[in-house]
């Protein structure tokens, strides 16, 4: 094992694809020569060369397509969406293009492609620049949802992505670089559409996500000191998303809380409560709470912003009231 | 082009026309489903053009797509069995009118997003320039698709990476049914590419023959020099926009205008004029297609339905996602 930050596991995966198959390139705005304005992508320009390292215009819609276009005819390209906030402008390309093709025209066609975006708030970077809205895209059935909370499932999960034969939407979450985890130093993969159990307990189950789960780990070390022991399940893929692990968790402590940095209304939170009251009701002995985002447009200043994003204390607080 | 080259394109016309007036037939009968756009009168642009690619070029355009069907070889039986959303469609009953491809004829659809296709487009040319494939990407769209910024991300990034597509616009001066003077600030679309530093013609494409060689030296060009051409192709179609077209836009004395120069007239003309075939000649080539149309609405309304677990496939490659 390595310990290395999310960052460098991002870059490795890219970097050993890009070396294992010649079909893989990276196309964004300043992924090149700039070497990627979260560094991903530094060195990669002057090792692979301006044809597998392109640097594009300030044109989300042209970078989406281009790239769905170069996957459809056998290549497998790693888009960069600057931020997630950016993929608004090429949503069509996302969800009425890249999610459908293969359908519409019978299975004729692949689109063996990656969008990496980078999303997340708590930077100050004022409405536009600080959304979470992976519940958006994980909505449309054709597309793959990942969201990794680790620097092992960041590296794992991005191979698996790039060698996947469909479009994958891989979310990175613009405060976790930093994160340091063990990875394995051997080629590996982390299957798409598994969630893990992070964190073993008896007494409740948190299911989350991305960056919630850095916050939940944290809560439930608090929260074991007053000897409460929670289970943290990491969905890791929205979609397809594997309630297994959820259910059979739930079913050992019977009661749950959802932890998400997007907005509480029609989120991840919703999805996941609807499948356990669907499938698991007669196992849930409190009503099951979220934790989300306040429903606002996040504010510039700290103190604001900080207020309507999740806190480590709100964690604890619903974790205390479904007890 | 020999003889029977010439005649190959009269046939594909034809086949077209008499298609597109079987499934108006066949919509008013409530047998085709969803939206239903026509290319009657348009013809020529699409048979021009095909004409014109080598094997390795691959074909992209909107939903007005049935025209390019036929000419990529596609047979009519699998276009009508398409249309009435059939297992035998070209896809599979799962894309209808506006979503028709084939990939082993490099038709790569039926787009029905406006001005969608266009960065696909560029990323299909991207993909045979990193393979060094010296093939060319004909991407068609209509008047209407060059108002939106697909088109203008599109033709940059097609500039600036020096892109083997061939841009071409079939106007046919209206979108819907806004003229391409209410909604471009430019009357010529041609004019768009200057703003690229983009060659560009505007041709005539009531004549297949003038299409034909335009898109002969376009590609030609392309895969010279190795950078985008725009061509703008002038047409006009002779039905609405779709079916349900009211047609308060225009007066049926300029359309009757229009049906005077009508492609496969002009073009029936030419053959007989140059000595290539003669009258009785061409009028084997129609009943030839009577009989291909007869055969492909027999083997469309007798088609099978999809079976009811084509519903879950084709949505993933990966089948566990679903």
């Amino acid at each position: 094992m390595a310990r290395i930050t999310m960052r460098e596991a991002v870059s490795q995966a890219l970097w050993e694809e890009m070396e294992r198959d010649p079909k893989v390139f990276i196309l964004g705005e300043e992924v090149g020569v700039w070497g990627g304005t979260y560094a991903v992508t530094k060195g990669f320009y002057d090792h692979f060369g301006a044809e597998r390292v392109r640097d594009t215009p300030i044109a989300e819609a042209a970078i989406i397509g281009a790239a769905i276009g170069a996957a459809m005819v056998g290549l497998r390209p790693v888009a960069e969406l600057m931020t997630i906030n950016f993929a608004f402008s090429a949503m069509d390309h996302i969800v009425n293009q890249a999610a459908k093709l293969r359908s519409m025209f019978g299975g004729q066609f692949a689109v063996p492609l990656v969008i990496r975006a980078v999303g997340g708030g708590g930077r100050q970077l004022g409405a536009t620049h600080s959304q979470t809205p992976d519940a958006v895209f994980a909505h449309f059935p054709g597309l793959k949802v990942v969201a990794p909370g680790t620097p092992e499932d960041a590296k794992g999960l991005l191979k698996a992505a790039i060698r996947s034969d469909d479009p994958v939407l891989f979310v990175e979450h613009a405060t976790l670089y930093q994160l340091r985890g063990d990875v394995p130093e051997a080629d590996y993969t982390t299957p798409i559409g598994k969630s893990k159990v992070q964190r073993e307990g008896r007494d409740v189950t948190i299911v989350t996500y991305s960056k919630m789960l850095e916050l939940s780990l944290k809560a439930a070390n608090l929260l074991s000191q007053d000897g409460i022991e929670v289970e943290i399940v990491d969905l890791r893929s929205l979609r397809p998303l594997d309630m297994a692990p959820v259910l059979e968790s739930l079913k050992k402590t019977n009661r749950a809380v959802i932890v998400e940095e997007g907005w509480k209304s029609y989120g991840v939170g919703s999805e996941v409560m609807a499948r356990i009251y669907e499938e698991a009701f007669d196992y849930v002995d409190a009503p099951i709470r979220r934790v989300a985002q306040m429903e606002v447009p996040l504010p510039y200043n700290r103190t604001l912003e900080q207020m309507a994003l999740p806190q480590i204390e709100d964690i604890v607080k619903a974790v205390k009231e479904v007890l | 082009m020999d003889k029977q080259e010439s005649l190959e394109l009269y046939r594909q016309m034809v086949l077209i026309r008499r298609v597109e007036e079987e499934a108006a037939q066949l919509y008013q009968q409530g047998k085709i489903g969803g939206f239903l756009h026509l290319y009657i009168g348009q013809e020529a642009v699409s048979t021009g053009l095909v004409a014109a690619r080598l094997p390795q070029d691959r074909v992209i355009t909107a939903y007005r797509d049935h025209g390019v069907a036929i000419n990529v070889g596609i047979p009519a039986r699998q276009v009508l069995a398409e249309l009435l959303g059939k297992a035998t469609g070209i896809s599979k009953g799962k894309g209808g009118s506006m979503h028709m491809a084939d990939v082993n004829r490099n038709f790569w659809g039926g787009h029905a997003i406006v001005g969608a296709h266009l960065p696909i487009a560029a990323g299909l040319a991207l993909g045979d320039q990193y393979q060094k494939s010296n093939g060319v990407t004909i991407c068609m769209f209509g008047d209407g698709a060059t108002n939106i910024g697909y088109f203008h991300e599109a033709l940059n990034l097609s500039k600036v990476w020096n892109l083997p597509v061939l841009w071409v616009c079939e106007n046919n001066l209206y979108g819907m049914g806004t003229t391409v003077e209410r909604a471009s600030a430019v009357s010529e679309i041609r004019q768009k590419a200057e703003g690229y530093c983009m060659p560009n013609e505007r041709v005539d494409g009531m004549d297949v023959l003038v299409v034909r060689q335009a898109a002969l030296d376009a590609l030609a060009y392309i895969r010279d020099a190795g950078g985008p051409f725009l061509l703008e192709i002038v047409t006009y179609r002779y039905r609405g926009h779709s079916m349900g077209d009211p047609e308060r836009y225009r007066k049926a004395e300029e359309v009757q205008k229009y049906q005077e120069n009508d492609p496969i007239g002009i073009y029936r003309r030419y053959i007989i004029r140059d000595g290539i075939a003669s009258d009785s000649e061409l009028d084997g080539v129609d009943s030839a297609v009577e009989d291909d149309i007869l055969d492909a609405i027999q083997f469309a309304e007798s088609s099978p339905e999809p079976a009811p677990e084509e519903l879950f496939s084709d949505i993933y490659a990966d089948e566990t996602a679903y």
